[in-house]
């Protein structure tokens, strides 16, 4: 789960670490407001979860109030596009307002969890301010990295290490060192999955601060986690997700597409995009339906998909195991009954149950089209999506 | 021969009196596997379809000599309980469990290593030696004892590719499904190895996924230790990325992770690569030469 910068850094500051002064705010004389009090040179940042907001013109800077007002009309309530965003961006509704800080150095601090040693691991650079993938390439010998061991937690001399490898000044390591391990408190406590600042900055006053920061939670951890849990911002999901969230089916992406996809098994699911795509067609979802053990989440899954105005066919691929066909296909006839379903439905059903599920769809009278298999499922799916058949 | 598990094996069911658990006991037991024990802490002196439960794995292994333990319990006591498993000293761990919290799973290798304990999952459908033993939740009719080795990240993609194998008359060995998260007890190379040294198996079909980089890893090990036909499908090539596509580990993050990569890797190793999930039996059977 990801959650906005101003709440990020609300974080870092409950941890002791320090950000720049500022405040969040919803509307452009909040933002006057705001700036006001911080007095002097401000910063107008627009509150999204993608990256990439300076150069898409999501940070502006103002030189005094009036400025700031003026900047923050122009960015709240508009969507911002980044390289990050879709093509229709993402919605603004907020505006963090920060004191200008002076910049003597940009540095780059943050915590991962490595998969292959499976433990997390701090990595700095003298690097900062830059897309850190970037930096890995081009200039390798400026990652630091220090793998903490999850029994013994974090420890300073890995802070020191980094602290001097990074060029810090005497008078530097130490508020580093402190900053470091109470990133490592707050990732720890919280269950993160990305602790990131970049850049972390040395000011102009030689004091060490925070001035982007970027934190994903686990979502798995979330159940321990309410307080992180209602930082959510819905407005930042695709609203088609959001939607299909809401009527309780989890496993659900939308894609470009315009096959409405139900897969059980999130592998099954991937593969059922490759196929489509295989068989040149584009898969207007990936959608997981998981272990189905009633009708009403192939109902809810039907409800996403004509709400979708992209979609024209519907390819329906289950391989019973958990989920049982003939519960399936009661779904699907109870679906056609429910909901006015005008695109071509390809349905194949395999594994546990299959027969009474094929049965049952037979007798049912509903207008679907069978599946002999996996590939003639998707090459159906593929014709009919380009009005082939039906 | 097979590997991980057969005849031999004496399973325990953690979480046995919960929903699933005792569901897939059930099924488990159906198949031919000797589940000797359960466990549910509370409930000792129980029984479950004949299967005794006892309150602790320590109590449960000194009753009943179980080698192996299967995992039903929610998220929030997984890890505890895959750790009083290898406490116990069981040698064989399969954690279905799906959403174990990344930290707790830290934790829990971090308190395996340098113990003779072998996890597989979590978030797997566990492993099947067809014929033999069924420690999981695949549905084992689908299976048909023979000599390809199945290792996969999936559950719902190994049984289409196995009904696809078994469709064509072509047998398993033992399929390991290694599980959909980012941090696995038992990575595709463990059980490549495993393969490569089991005399029954003649063949290894491996399906991976994008996220990660095991697949590079199996591919390195392919090339140098592996001389068996290795025959594979890798799922996702169609994802977005930036995006978890169900598996918690099956997300492109930047520029690791994309399926083009692993394909090209497995493929540089010698791997024969299915041209889609659909034709992974096909492709076997020509490779074979059945």
């Amino acid at each position: 789960m990801k959650i906005h910068e101003y709440q990020a850094k609300a974080l870092l500051s409950q941890y002791g670490i320090p950000v720049p002064s500022g405040d969040v705010a919803g509307t452009p004389a909040e933002a006057k407001k705001i700036a006001a009090g911080l007095q002097g040179k401000v910063a107008v940042k627009a509150q999204v979860y993608a990256g990439g907001r300076g150069k898409a013109g999501g940070i502006k800077l103002a030189a005094n109030a009036d400025e700031a007002e003026k900047s923050a009309s122009g960015i709240i309530g508009a969507r911002l596009v980044t390289h990050q965003t879709s093509a229709r961006g993402a919605p603004v509704s907020h505006v963090l307002v920060e004191k200008v800080v002076e910049v003597r150095r940009e540095l780059y601090l943050s915590i991962v969890i490595d998969n292959a040693r499976k433990m997390p691991v701090m990595i700095a650079s003298e690097a900062g301010g830059m897309d850190i993938e970037e930096v890995t390439l081009t200039s390798p010998e400026k990652i630091l990295k220090a793998y903490i061991d999850p029994s013994a937690g974090w420890q300073d001399f890995e802070g020191r290490k980094l602290a001097y490898g990074m060029n810090l000044s005497a008078q530097q390591v130490k508020p580093a060192v402190k900053l470091m391990a109470n990133l490592y408190k707050l990732f720890h406590e919280k269950d993160c999955s990305l602790a990131e600042i970049n850049p972390l900055v040395i000011t102009g006053d030689d004091s060490i601060m925070a001035l982007d920061a970027k934190l994903n939670f686990d979502d798995s951890a979330l159940f321990r986690h309410e307080d992180i849990r209602r930082l959510h911002d819905p407005a930042q999901d695709d609203p088609f997700e959001a939607r299909a969230n809401e009527m309780g089916i989890k496993n659900y992406i939308k894609l470009s597409g315009n096959i409405g996809c139900m897969v059980n098994g999130a592998g099954l699911a991937m593969a059922v995009l490759d196929l489509i795509n295989y068989c040149g067609g584009n898969a207007a979802n990936f959608l997981d339906i998981g272990t189905v053990n009633n009708t009403s989440a192939v109902i809810s899954a039907f409800k996403v998909f004509t709400a979708d105005p992209d979609v024209k066919a519907i390819l329906v691929n289950i391989f019973g195991g958990m989920a049982r066909a003939d519960t399936i296909a009661r779904g699907i006839i109870e679906a056609y009954q429910q909901i006015d379903i005008k695109v071509p439905v390809v349905v194949r059903l395999a594994g546990t149950n299959v027969a009474e599920g094929k049965r049952l769809l037979a007798e049912s009278g509903i207008n679907y089209i069978e599946a002999a298999d996996f590939l003639d499922a998707a090459r159906k799916a593929v014709d009919a999506s380009k009005g082939g058949r039906n | 021969m097979s590997i991980l598990i057969d005849e031999k094996t004496r399973l325990l069911v953690q979480g046995i009196t919960g929903g699933e658990g005792s569901f897939h006991t059930q099924r488990c037991i159906e198949y031919g596997t000797k589940v000797v024990a359960g466990m549910t802490p509370g409930k000792g002196g129980a029984q479950v379809f004949g299967v005794p439960v006892f309150n602790t794995v320590e109590s449960a292994v000194r009753e009943t000599g179980a080698n192996a333990s299967i995992i039903f319990v929610p998220p929030s006591g997984a890890a505890d309980s895959i750790m009083e498993a290898a406490d116990a000293g069981i040698p064989l761990v399969v954690c279905i469990t799906e959403g174990i919290p990344v930290m707790d799973m830290i934790s829990v290798h971090s308190f395996l290593k340098g113990k003779p304990v072998r996890l597989i999952g979590p978030n797997c459908p566990g492993l099947i030696s067809p014929g033999k033993c069924k420690v999981g939740i695949m549905a084992g009719e689908i299976h048909k004892q023979g000599n390809v080795g199945v290792v996969s990240r999936s559950g719902t993609l190994t049984y289409e590719t196995v009904a696809q194998l078994t469709g064509l008359g072509i047998g398993q060995s033992t399929c390991v499904g290694i599980g959909g998260d980012p941090l696995l007890g038992t990575n595709f190379v463990d059980v490549l190895k495993l393969f490569q040294e089991d005399e029954e198996t003649k063949a290894i079909v491996l399906i991976g996924e994008i996220g990660g980089t095991m697949e590079q890893d199996a591919a390195q090990f392919i090339k140098d230790k592996v001389n068996k036909l290795v025959i594979s499908f890798i799922a996702g090539a169609s994802a977005p990325p930036g995006r978890r596509m169900g598996h918690a580990g099956a997300i492109i993050s930047g520029n690791t992770g994309k399926a083009q990569d692993k394909i090209e890797a497995l493929s540089a190793a010698g791997a024969i690569i299915a041209p889609n999930p659909a034709e992974i039996g096909k492709t076997v059977k020509k490779s074979l030469k059945y």
